[in-house]
């Protein structure tokens, strides 16, 4: 720990840590330093002088090395000549901070001038009018006339586009630099930078697409003026119009804790609307950041085209019904079905769902399933995070692991937190069967055979970083499903557990196991007792009664597809009529997480809880309310009325969960940096959160677990004429919580089959030929693209898009029927 | 032998020929240095000679050099051949007509703090000459005298050029080391100083191109003679760039502490007939106008007395002279637009304030102003004083500010028409 220092700032005296920033040591006791450029999560550079103060320091005797007193016996301070910048002086022992002189009012007005003689002043129409930093400090700070001839004032373009997503006002833009360091500091995609100098400097893109980067979003966050919008919201609405909820994003397992903004607005026909999301700070989970998915990805929430009312089927076709007729149907027909129902719930659904789910299943003495691609679930509840570790906490001393992932595109704040950790001095060992961008920051990166990723994970502690994982403190090992399938998973979560424990890592704090899940709460799932099953397939097709909740299987692997033609009964909860909905005999719809509350759990094991932004429709119900209703019927005292209450009986029953209540994951505390508050704040829009940290689980006992054993080989043996076709996750791929935004459309996976030059030459195929992929009995069209990052004798295919493939296999390409005839007549 | 110590090819013909340059004592000094002197003695003699940097700041040069730390490896030297100050061309007659001497002046500050490597980072606009100089490398590498393993020791030295993009800020040291990375050139924030923290993040001494071409003679006849030269603070000679209204322009190398009446009437032909010489600008735009009285005329030119007497640094030395044709307000809003067009824009001051003052100084010159600008112009050259993150800022407001007190009489004849 560095060594404290005090000094004095306007009167006050403050004691920070050595290193502590002038302008940082003043907010933490409440004294607003106006800033623009500077944004303590940036490095400080100094460039809008907005910060200046009088900065004193005691005088110290040369000769003797002793400081020299007044004769009133205070130490003698001298201060400089000029003002000093708050944001890069380091606080000194005896400092004096002077902040409310003459002196010091007259340069901040003097810099707001400055800024304002080229600023358009358009603040009536601009986004940024309400929470915007440079309005707010001219309205402190700055002077009430202008003295710079409007006729003067550069003209600039006013809607650059940057990209598809980020717009730029160029009259707007104070040069602050901060979506530039920003871009380049904290997510490594220099994608936009500064051209030409002096008044002409503006922001420019150099990516091809224009801003190219995931994280874009956050840049309009740290803007301290209205210079970067999103295609999203600009000119959606007001600030001070919209009122926030605080959420989650569901997207990813990283659990961002988010903000989202609505209002009631005519477009929508008087109804509350969601206008935008935005990250909400938690320094343990997203800090103030979130990636581009979670930011746009959100509008399948206010699709026209989400169910409205139950449906029932009727011979061939399904008709709207009342929610009595549905749940009636459905629950006589589980009466009936006793142990042949089977419940498929997934990990989009909340805590409360998926407890009410199985409550329902398992006292029909039904089977209960979690619906996930990946196994591991009881390992990381043994072998995760213990509660008060934090990513932010990983630096010197530790070793991060990360096996079958790629968390950039995955769970990119995990990536994002990953590279903090590592510019801190942790090492990271990176594995798996392609590059990522992880292999950037790695100290060691291990390329291995698909199916042998297991295997590479039980080699650590043999291999030449050995000796640096044992002695590392910390041992943080992410673990995913690049390329595996469900039992190679598990196989992978059992290697981790292993590495954990022979290193001697197990169980202890900022040390443990975290998977990349693939849905939001799938954590949640293994929590409630919902785990994946082996002959998924036969179990479908020989259900009495199949009840999917929050799961597409239709749309997922053609041999469940098959196999739900032979279920006997379908009782589907869904948002939308999806391939799986349309083939059941009782659709329910659903409330989004948008219109309820509800709490999920992350892939580090932390409960969070969430709040309705908008109200919920007329003849929607939650997913555990409509559990709790069909329970009725069949006599079950379920909880339908709050999510709340359904909470507290998982809390009493689930053990890591114990003592656990709504009021507790709604608790917070101070958090570093300041942000969201409207007297002291670093500037751009942010959030502090006041609506719950949540609470990071307990690990359960070790006692009667065996670390699962078997065989760590997975690998596919293709013939010379067959590939071994392994899935891969993109961000955006084409399920329909990111289709329905259609701002991202340009971004998508496509159904592409990337292989490795040397593979397509030996099996005829060239680049953009599209051929036939046979998956599970039924063939897909698919474009073949060249990338010589893809091992030999293998094939990528990115997960939803397109192609619905779950588990690496063998197959052999074919051109698609009449292709070659069509080639030999041209 | 040659009266000049650094413009001796104004005695000796073809002296930017290498075996010319050789014959008349070329790189003794440098073979003296490695071969029979530490580096630490190399040093000691500069610092000893008392040696200040001629770029502008005249700061001592042997104590910028000790000041990179000794544990902290690989350490840089940097030639700034940016030379782009209004009113300045003294180095380029080095570059182009003396590049020997300046170069054996590199290596011998490279061996004073051990640098393996050394950029000459010259300004765009120079890239004839920085071709020539890629020729002279080139033959000091093939003669032996750069390379690996110098004169049998174990000091090996890598020569490189770097053409900036024609930006004036690139002058200033940290943006230089900018440039050089290939980042856009704006200056450093600083703490830290290149000398711990420069070229690459590793400890740079970098140093202007006169002040290299000073070394080998001090190597060579040692402080002592050097210290004969100038005053007693200011050792040495100069060269004076002299320009404007006056007879005879050019480089002058002169000792310092010689007056501005001696360079302009004795050196420099006097002022044209029938005009009476009016201001002066010590060290080029950057500088304040100082009325030419005879107090200004009479004082040395040196570090200490231009200050103390007309409160304007010596800087470069690149003096130019106004007579009583040049209206002051004309002579501002022509320093302003350099200063305008120069911005690097990184703090908001000079960046808004040069845009703001230059649309004063512009109305003001075309007779569009109106009464209150002058003092509007007096009061935005003084908001942004003490405020800039750089010396550009700080520079663009000298001419404004003092050519209103001392010459407001040429604005209000503009103004009030």
């Amino acid at each position: 720990m560095p060594k404290d220092i005090t000094l004095t700032i306007d009167g006050q005296t403050v004691t920070a840590p050595a290193g502590t920033l002038v302008v940082d040591a003043a907010k933490r006791i409440g004294i607003n330093i106006p800033v623009f450029c500077y944004h303590p999560k940036l490095e400080p550079v100094g460039m809008c002088r907005m910060c200046l103060v009088e900065i004193g320091r005691p005088v110290i005797d040369r000769t003797t090395n002793n400081p020299v007193f007044e004769a009133d016996g205070k130490p003698k301070i001298q201060f400089g000549p000029k003002l000093e910048t708050a944001c890069t002086t380091p606080i000194s022992e005896g400092m004096v901070v002077v902040g409310l002189s003459d002196k010091v009012k007259a340069a901040r007005k003097d810099v707001l001038e400055f800024l304002l003689t080229s600023h358009p002043l358009d603040c009536p129409i601009c986004d940024k009018g309400g929470e915007c930093p440079l309005q707010n400090q001219t309205l402190e700070y700055g002077s009430a006339d202008s003295r710079f001839l409007l006729d003067e004032k550069m003209r600039l373009s006013k809607h650059v586009p940057l990209g598809d997503l980020i717009f730029l006002d160029r009259e707007r833009c104070i040069q602050c630099a901060r979506c530039v360091r920003f871009q380049t500091e904290i997510v490594d995609d220099p994608v936009i930078g500064f051209y030409n100098r002096g008044r002409k400097l503006e922001i420019i893109t150099d990516s091809q697409p224009g801003f190219d980067s995931i994280f874009s979003g956050n840049t309009t966050d740290i803007c301290p003026v209205g210079a970067l919008t999103t295609a999203d919201f600009r000119f959606g609405a007001r600030p001070w119009e919209m009122n926030n909820a605080a959420s989650l994003c569901t997207h990813c397992p990283v659990g961002c804790n988010t903000t989202i903004n609505v209002r009631r607005e005519a477009k929508t026909g008087g109804n509350v609307s969601i206008k935008r999301i935005m990250p909400r700070q938690n320094e343990t989970v997203n800090e103030i950041w979130m990636c581009d998915k979670g930011r746009f990805a959100y509008h399948f929430a206010d699709s026209p085209d989400r169910l409205k009312n139950p449906l029932i089927r009727k011979g061939s076709e399904l008709f709207q019904t009342t929610w009595t007729e549905a749940l009636s149907a459905a629950s006589e027909k589980i009466k009936q079905a006793g142990s042949g129902l089977v419940t498929l719930a997934s990990g989009r659904l909340t805590n409360e769902d998926i407890y009410n789910l199985r409550k329902l299943t398992e006292t029909q003495g039904g089977t209960f399933i979690g619906y996930s691609r990946m196994a591991g679930g009881e390992i990381v509840n043994r072998f995760g995070m213990l509660p008060g570790s934090n990513l932010g906490d990983l630096g010197k001393d530790s070793v991060i692991v990360v096996v079958s992932s790629d968390l950039h595109e995955e769970a990119p704040i995990w990536w994002l937190r990953v590279r903090e950790a590592v510019k801190r001095g942790a090492v990271l060992i990176s594995i798996s069967i392609r590059p990522t961008r992880l292999d950037k920051i790695a100290a060691k990166t291990l390329r291995v055979e698909p199916g042998r990723e297991a295997l590479a994970v039980d080699a650590i502690l043999t291999g030449d970083m050995a000796d640096i994982v044992k002695q590392a403190k910390h041992l943080l090992v992410f673990y995913g499903s690049d390329g595996l399938g469900r039992k190679a998973t598990g196989q992978l979560a059992a290697a981790c557990a292993r590495l954990l424990e022979t290193s001697g890592h197990a169980r202890r704090i900022n040390s443990g196991l975290i998977p990349v899940w693939e849905r939001g709460n799938t954590q949640g799932l293994w929590d409630m007792g919902a785990h994946p099953a082996d002959q998924i397939v036969e179990r479908i097709a020989s259900a009495r009664v199949l009840l999917v909740a929050g799961a597409d299987p239709a749309n997922d692997d053609p041999m469940m597809e098959r196999a739900l033609e032979k279920t006997e009964f379908l009782i589907v909860q869904d948002l939308f009529a999806t391939a799986t909905a349309r083939k059941a005999d009782i659709v329910f719809p659903v409330l989004a997480f948008t219109e309820r509350e509800g709490t999920y759990t992350s892939g580090e094991r932390r409960v969070q809880r969430f709040y309705p932004a908008v109200p919920a429709p007329e003849g929607l119900k939650a997913d555990y309310e409509i559990a709790a209703e069909m329970g009725a019927e069949l006599g079950l005292a379920l909880e339908s009325s709050a999510a709340s209450l359904v909470f507290q009986q998982l809390a009493a029953e689930i053990p890591q969960y114990s003592g656990l209540t709504y009021p507790l994951l709604a608790k917070t505390s101070d958090q570093w940096p300041i942000v969201g508050r409207p007297d002291v704040y670093f500037g751009g829009t942010s959030y502090a959160n006041r609506q719950g940290l949540g609470i990071h689980l307990p690990l359960l006992p070790l006692e009667d677990f065996e670390i699962p054993s078997g065989d760590l080989d997975m690998s596919l043996h293709p013939d010379a004429h067959e590939l071994a076709v392994y899935p891969v996750t993109r961000l955006l791929d084409r399920g329909i919580t990111v289709t329905t935004s259609p701002l991202l459309a340009s971004r998508l996976a496509q159904a592409d089959l990337f292989i490795h030059p040397a593979t397509a030459r030996k099996m005829f195929l060239n680049a953009d030929m599209q051929v036939m992929l046979p998956v599970d009995g039924a063939a897909y069209p698919v474009r073949i693209v060249l990338d010589e990052t893809v091992p030999e004798g293998a094939a990528l295919i990115p997960r939803s898009a397109g192609v619905p493939i779950h588990e690496p296999q063998v197959a052999q390409v074919a051109p698609p029927v009449g292709d070659h005839a069509s080639r030999v007549r041209s | 032998m040659s009266a000049y110590i650094l413009y001796r090819h104004r005695d000796i013909p073809n002296l930017n020929q290498l075996d010319v340059y050789q014959k008349n004592g070329g790189f003794e000094a440098i073979k003296k240095a490695i071969k029979t002197m530490s580096p630490a003695a190399v040093l000691n003699e500069v610092k000893d000679s008392g040696l200040r940097g001629r770029g502008g700041a005249g700061f001592p040069t042997g104590m910028k050099w000790s000041f990179l730390p000794g544990n902290l490896w690989p350490h840089y030297v940097v030639a700034n051949a940016d030379e782009s100050e209004p009113g300045t061309f003294k180095d380029r007659e080095i570059l182009e007509s003396n590049p020997f001497q300046f170069l054996e002046g590199l290596m011998l500050a490279a061996y004073a703090v051990q640098a393996n490597d050394a950029y000459i980072y010259l300004r765009g606009e120079f890239w004839q000459i920085a071709r020539r100089l890629d020729t002279c490398i080139e033959e000091l590498y093939a003669e032996g005298l750069l390379g690996d393993k110098l004169f049998g020791t174990k000091y090996s030295l890598r020569l490189h050029t770097h053409l900036g993009a024609g930006a004036y800020i690139c002058g200033e040291e940290t943006a230089l080391l900018e440039s050089i990375e290939g980042h856009l050139g704006q200056p450093r924030l600083r703490p830290p100083f290149p000398a711990t923290f420069g070229l690459f993040g590793k400890p740079t001494v970098i140093n202007n191109v006169e002040t290299l071409t000073n070394l080998p003679p001090i190597i060579e006849k040692g402080a002592a003679w050097f210290k004969t030269l100038g005053t007693e603070k200011s050792p040495g000679v100069k060269i004076f760039s002299l320009s404007g209204c006056v007879n005879k322009p050019g480089n002058y190398e002169l000792p310092l502490g010689t007056t501005f009446r001696e360079l302009i009437f004795t050196h420099g032909g006097g002022i044209p007939d029938g005009r009476t010489i009016k201001a002066i600008m010590s060290a080029g735009a950057s500088s304040v106008i100082v009325p030419a009285d005879d107090r200004a005329l009479d004082t040395p030119m040196d570090y200490e007395s231009t200050q103390a007497n007309l409160n304007a640094p010596l800087g470069s030395a690149s003096v130019i002279i106004l007579d009583d044709s040049v209206n002051m307000a004309w002579l501002v809003n022509k320093t302003v637009h350099f200063f305008r067009h120069e911005s690097c824009g990184k703090c908001t001051p000079c960046r808004e304030g040069t845009y703001w003052m230059s649309h004063l100084t512009r109305r003001i010159a075309a007779g569009e102003a109106a009464p209150d600008d002058i003092d509007l112009l007096n009061i935005v050259a003084r908001q942004m004083q003490g405020k800039c993150l750089c010396a550009l800022g700080e520079f663009s407001t000298m001419a404004v500010t003092s050519g209103i007190e001392k010459f407001r009489a040429d604005f209000e004849k503009l103004v009030n028409h």
